[in-house]
């Protein structure tokens, strides 16, 4: 019972964060009032060739040390600064949001396909693991997230909290968050990024456990107990380093049932068959909605009964997914098309090269 | 002088209410072990003979009988036992080791009582499965690691990588190994039709493969084991998969045994041995001594066999289970069968069935996760057996890291066997653990193979249900899916070895 809202321009137009925070807000009674979140794609066009590392951090004076020092260990700050914020009455704020723009040097990552990204995943696990005081929530180039948590914190505090209209993206995702586990803590509410992957969730997956160890064994460390630290997690195994297709990913965490397999032609049947049996361990399953970004798409999907709600709605170059109608709607009043895809139909949207 | 015990305490007591006895002679005609004879209009009863097998009782059309177990006491005693002082006196009168049939009697706490399973309340609603898929079908062997594509001419992406055979099952329980002889050949029969009705296989056991039951074959998985009884190429040929049998639960650490009263001439034509002798197959298979003669035995029955069939082993628990089951993974096996310490037998020793090995919910989880850890999961199926009890034991299995489950005892006791543990005698009347040829008449497999895939039946719905509560369509999400489990009073060096959390974590 929480509400996502996803939000992709095709052709890179930027949309400044004011209507995603109203399209949030009205979908309030879905959420608890403490904790929200917003993820924003193209919003350091000055710094986009440096990874942006937003931290938050207990107590500045003793966590910040630990995490200078472990970047510089790992490549070069090129600048940082606390994130810009603003009082709210109702918010009590218990950490401090500081950013990094940060290169890491590749050549500590000898024989990778991917040395930064690399050394990007390996900080973030090595700084939330440990017990430092300093939480890595967004760590990829020209994209950064804003979440809070405790109580006070509604869609529309948090949004004022971080000034969020003041940053312009292409892409949005945002989560209104109905708490259960640690509502105090911020880091816990969506979005959750590693590098170029975010994921909002509504939903909570039965296979927490199972998916875990699944991931764990490719040396990714969760210590969020978060569903969607693992989905992150799970996406960027799946299509980084295995080299799937993001079609492909998503059909190996929420694939058909084996009678819908049966019936396939032959080929399909192989393919979706290898599938399950490759992925089997990464197979999410429970209620829940999806929504994930990178810098170059947006993708929603379902479990495979929807047990959630996916609305999706498309207007010009603008492509919507939400928890609910009325939030796409709060954005884009003319919205063209309304659709409510099937369960197990997910919804792929590319921005133009 | 033979020995100065003379009689013994009685450990069965038969006892006939006369008011009810109609003198029919039922249970003259069903007991094989002799217990009653007619003397005269009167029935006697000799109640040394008993076994507790019940099927006096069951046959009695009076119920006139009644049984009683231990009616003599001892001197209770914390130390020296009953169980303690019989087998002194019984190895003081014979100098021999102890036999004994069914799996392990000792009365050490079952970890699958001390584990909760989980159900979804509020924050995630249970799964229907009156009204929403839940699937139980798995599939056993090796599974791919990851995949690899090649681009088609026309810009389309096709799968390369090949899949390795693997058996389908529709419910993740199979019937697990028994051999000819150990059993009758109407209970193979019976159990191979209950295998073929619910979409599942059953194990041949070591005892080679009986003509009567070539019409199944496609639903056995034959056995290979250090006797090499009854093994050759058209054995290999007919199975649907091959199981090399390095090691069973109730006896770690040495072979089997199928005493020479149940060599009969059936028998002894699929072992290819010669009647009435003993069977004992060797401690090791003679052609492994070390590790590396495993993956060659692999290899040379994958090759026999056109590679089209899966390759099981079948392994004990015993302490460096974690340790044997990777170093049989990378043999190039499709499957691991871990077989706990208190898995069944026909015939073992009584120190090693009650003393030697691990149990099967330990095995399991230690399995599970150092395969995890040297990226060998996807390489082997794991089978758990060794006292699969009901339904709840096969979920907990499964959420300890197990593929599927072998059931054997309780596919014996859905025939009718009331588990008295005399299976070595040969007698047994229920026509299940013996080769005569009156007994095995009585086991009907129109009657028995029904009877077993009720079983199979009912327990695939319990687990659907229970699937269905915890909110998980499909089997391999509860595959070492631990956070579903909870231990309640295991202490926390045990709950960290199965990698459980305490009820209330």
């Amino acid at each position: 019972m929480c509400g996502i809202f996803g939000v992709m321009d095709k052709r890179r137009q930027m949309m400044d964060g004011s209507g995603i925070r109203d399209a949030l807000s009205i979908m309030n009674e879905r959420g608890s009032g403490e904790g929200a979140g917003y993820v924003a794609y193209g919003i350091y066009p000055d710094y986009q060739n440096c990874y942006a590392l937003h931290v938050l951090l207990d107590n500045p004076g003793k966590s910040k040390a630990v995490v200078d020092a472990t970047l510089e260990q790992w490549g070069a700050i090129e600048h940082e600064e606390a994130i810009p914020t603003c009082d709210q009455p109702n918010l009590r704020t218990t950490c401090t949001p500081w950013r990094y723009f940060f290169k890491p040097d590749a050549t500590l990552a000898p024989g990778s396909t991917s040395p930064e990204k690399d050394i990007i995943t390996n900080l973030v696990m090595q700084i939330n693991a440990a017990q430092n005081g300093a939480e890595v929530i967004s760590s990829g180039k020209n994209v950064g997230v804003f979440k809070a948590g405790g109580s006070g914190a509604w869609p529309e505090d948090v949004a004022n909290y971080y000034r969020i209209q003041d940053y312009e993206g292409y892409i949005w995702l945002a989560h209104n968050r109905y708490a259960t586990a640690s509502p105090e803590k911020w880091e816990r509410p969506d979005p959750f990024n590693l590098h170029d992957w975010s994921v909002v969730e509504n939903g909570k997956i039965t296979t927490y456990g199972a998916n875990r160890r699944y991931i764990e064994s490719f040396g990714y460390t969760c210590s969020m107990s978060t569903d969607s630290e693992v989905i992150t997690y799970l996406i960027d195994l799946l299509v980084r380093k295995h080299g799937l297709d993001i079609n492909l990913a998503i059909r190996a965490l929420a694939p058909p049932y084996w009678d819908e397999i049966d019936r396939m032609p032959e080929a399909e049947q192989k393919l979706n068959r290898a599938l399950r049996f490759a992925y089997g361990s990464a197979t999410m399953n429970g209620p829940f909605t999806i929504v994930a970004a990178n810098p170059d798409m947006m993708v929603g999907f379902t479990d495979r009964g929807k047990l959630r709600p996916m609305v999706v709605g498309e207007c010009d170059d603008r492509l919507y997914i939400a928890s609910e109608e009325v939030a796409i709607r709060a954005m884009e009043p003319k919205v063209e098309s309304i659709t409510r895809p099937a369960a197990g139909e997910p919804v792929i949207g590319r921005v133009a090269p | 002088m033979s020995s100065n015990f003379g009689s013994m305490p009685l450990r069965y007591r038969i006892s006939i209410d006369r008011k009810q006895c109609m003198e029919c002679g039922r249970c003259i005609d069903n007991c094989s072990y002799g217990v009653f004879r007619r003397d005269g209009d009167r029935i006697l009863i000799n109640s040394r003979k008993c076994t507790a097998c019940h099927r006096c009782l069951t046959y009695c059309p009076r119920d006139a009988i009644m049984l009683e177990e231990q009616p003599c006491d001892y001197r209770s005693h914390p130390v020296w036992t009953r169980a303690v002082r019989e087998s002194i006196y019984n190895q003081s009168r014979t100098g021999k080791i102890i036999l004994a049939g069914m799996g392990s009697v000792s009365n050490l706490p079952i970890i699958f009582d001390h584990l909760m399973l989980d159900a979804c309340q509020v924050t995630t609603p249970p799964t229907d499965p009156l009204r929403e898929p839940v699937e139980l079908r798995t599939y056993l062997g090796k599974k791919p690691s990851r995949l690899d594509f090649k681009q088609k001419a026309n810009g389309d992406v096709e799968l390369s990588t090949e899949l390795a055979p693997n058996l389908m099952v529709e419910t993740p329980i199979l019937l697990g190994h028994m051999s000819f002889g150990a059993i009758s050949l109407n209970a193979h029969i019976s159990m191979a039709r209950a295998a073929q009705e619910t979409g599942t296989y059953m194990g041949t056991g070591e005892g080679g493969l009986h003509p009567g039951l070539y019409p199944y074959q496609d639903r056995m998985i034959v056995q290979i084991a250090s006797g090499r009884f009854g093994v050759n190429i058209d054995y290999l040929e007919r199975g649907a998969a091959i199981e090399l049998k390095l090691g069973q639960g109730a006896k770690p650490g040495i072979g089997g045994h199928l005493p020479g009263e149940k060599v009969s001439a059936d028998v002894s034509k699929t072992r290819m041995i010669p009647e009435g002798s003993d069977a004992i197959s060797p401690a090791p298979h003679h052609d492994i001594y070390g590790i590396e003669d495993l993956p060659q035995l692999v290899r040379s029955v994958r090759e026999a066999t056109g590679g089209k069939k899966p390759i099981f082993a079948k392994i004990a628990a015993v302490n460096n289970n974690a340790e044997n089951v990777v170093a049989v993974a990378r043999s190039g096996v499709d499957a691991i069968a871990i077989d706990g310490f208190r898995g069944g037998t026909g015939a073992a020793p009584r120190v090693f069935r009650d003393h030697v090995g691990i149990p099967i919910e330990v095995a399991i989880a230690t399995a599970d996760k150092e395969l995890r850890k040297q990226g060998l999961r996807n390489e082997v199926s794991l089978i758990a057996c060794g006292s699969i009890r009901e339904s709840a034991d096969v979920m907990k299995s499964i959420a300890l890291g197990a593929d599927a489950v072998y059931i054997a005892t309780a596919a014996l006791a859905a025939m009718g066997c009331r588990v008295c543990g005399n299976c070595y005698q040969g007698l047994c009347p229920w026509g299940i653990a013996t080769q005569r040829q009156d007994l095995v008449d009585r086991l009907n497999p129109d009657v028995a193979s029904k009877q077993v895939a009720n079983l199979i039946h009912a327990w695939t719905l319990e687990i659907t249900e229970l699937m269905g509560a915890a909110g998980i369509n499909s089997i391999e999400s509860l595959r070492g899916n631990r956070d579903r489990l909870r231990g309640y009073m295991l202490d926390e060096g045990l709950l960290n070895i199965l990698d459980v959390k305490s009820v209330g974590a």
